[in-house]
């Protein structure tokens, strides 16, 4: 499907810092496929955790109101972020099934909200809009058989009943979209395992304990490359392989990218604004290898 | 005959505030173990997350409220998905530290955190830290 109209589309904090290669790479995939991302005018913070005690309606608060100012711009709102994706999806499936936690959040923020916008992800996007077959033949650089390790982290996945994405003990989307951009997905376990998520911020330790078991299972599969649409799964991912390597010898590192950098290069992108040389494992090697990108 | 094993009046009120936080019934819980097998933290854990669950079946909230199980959990929800029992686990935790935190203040305190890592986290670990470490 070409020349689409522009699709309003949320970043989020971390694309507008840490993660401005995963908001840059994404704007240029969805430019090449004709549906350019159109960033929601005067966002504010997810909150990136959904609230899970039953009375806390404050932090609802924040994303309610992305969601009703998004439902003024349209009936979508297209995110790249797994975090805010998540957040985003589980208020929305809430202000849409309970009526008086509706009622109160909407008083509070002061907007009339029904629940009716839909959340997308880009990799629901790309699956049930624009199409694989539209992304292969848009390819300039395919993959060619690159050992990719699609990880999936547990915010796209979880819990399933809301936020509707894949099967979340056997998720095939992102395996899908990047063998449709000629890469080689490899099989392993702990796809869809928590990274750590945010333990980092209190203990170092907790935090290597999960993302060392989803490393070393990528290692030993023969990933050339890990794929993720998380700004925290890329960090814990990418960031503990040198303590990894320094305790197991036979660990063998392996770069950790967005979906949307390698989609983008594979699309004819040149990689400007992807900060690849913020990467801890750097990427540079194997895309220039592989001759997806002269950074 | 219909027997109830622990009447309304013999609940402790810590144990009540738990369920009513969390939405969670935590005498569902059959302790068949699986949301610990699961678990990606259960190696640094002090409790695993079945036995904080058993302590809160018990009315044994305090114990469960100074373990450090509770900080541990990073709400990944495998055990939530997994539980035969449909307990959301995470919730209870969630529910743990909000209570927690509200007798003994910030676990992490902001100004606690170090300034060379402020600069190199992503800044949605820093709000989710936030989130779940601050009152
Ligand atoms: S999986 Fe569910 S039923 Fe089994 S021990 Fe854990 S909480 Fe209890
Ligand atoms: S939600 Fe918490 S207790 Fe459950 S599996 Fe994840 S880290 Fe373990």
């Amino acid at each position: 499907m070409q020349n689409m109209e522009a699709l309003p589309y949320f970043p989020g904090c971390t694309l507008k810092q840490r993660a401005a290669g995963l908001d840059r790479s994404a704007r240029d995939v969805f430019s090449a496929l004709g549906s350019p991302l159109a960033e929601l005018p005067g966002w504010n913070c997810c909150g990136a955790t959904f609230p899970l005690t039953v009375e806390n309606l404050l932090d609802l608060t924040g994303p309610a109101r992305i969601l009703a100012s998004a439902r003024a711009e349209g009936t979508r709102l297209a995110v790249a972020c797994a975090a805010c994706y998540n957040v985003l999806r589980r208020t929305n499936h809430l202000l849409r099934t309970d009526a008086d936690k509706r009622e109160k959040v909407c008083l509070f923020i002061e907007s009339e909200y029904d629940g009716d916008l839909e959340v997308v992800h880009l990799l629901e996007l790309l699956h049930r809009e624009i199409g694989y077959g539209h992304v292969r033949q848009a390819l300039r650089r395919p993959l060619e058989g690159l050992r990719v390790a699609a990880y999936y982290g547990c915010l796209l996945l979880r819990p399933a009943v809301e936020v509707g994405f894949d099967d979340p003990e056997d998720p095939v989307l992102l395996d899908q979209l990047l063998a449709a951009a000629g890469a080689a997905p490899v099989s392993y376990p702990h796809r869809g395992e928590c990274c750590g998520g945010y333990l980092a911020v209190r203990s170092e330790e907790a935090a290597l304990e999960a993302s060392k078991r989803v490393l070393t299972a990528v290692s030993a599969a023969g990933a050339d490359v890990v794929v993720t649409s998380c700004p925290l799964c890329q960090y814990n991912l990418d960031r503990r392989q040198g303590i990894i390597a320094r305790q197991e010898a036979g660990f063998r590192p392996v770069p950790v990218l967005y979906f949307t950098q390698l989609l983008g290069l594979a699309l004819g992108a040149d990689g400007e604004g992807y900060r690849l040389d913020e990467h801890y494992v750097d990427p540079r090697p194997l895309l220039r290898e592989r001759g997806l990108a002269d950074v | 005959m219909k027997v109830a094993l622990l009447p309304e009046g013999l609940r402790s009120r810590l144990q009540q505030r738990v369920e009513e936080a969390s939405g969670q019934n935590v005498l569902a819980c059959y302790q068949c173990g699986k949301c610990s097998a699961g678990c990606p933290v259960a190696g640094v854990m002090d409790l695993l997350p079945n036995q904080v669950i058993r302590l809160v079946q018990l009315g044994l909230v305090e114990e469960a409220l100074t373990s450090q199980t509770i900080w541990y959990c990073a709400a990944c929800l495998t055990c939530a998905a997994r539980c035969p029992k449909g307990v959301d686990l995470p919730r209870v935790m969630e529910a743990l530290r909000e209570l927690a935190m509200e007798r003994s203040g910030d676990h992490l305190p902001p100004d606690r955190l170090p300034a060379e890592a402020l600069a190199e986290w992503p800044q949605q670990a820093v709000i989710g830290g936030f989130r779940k470490y601050t009152w």
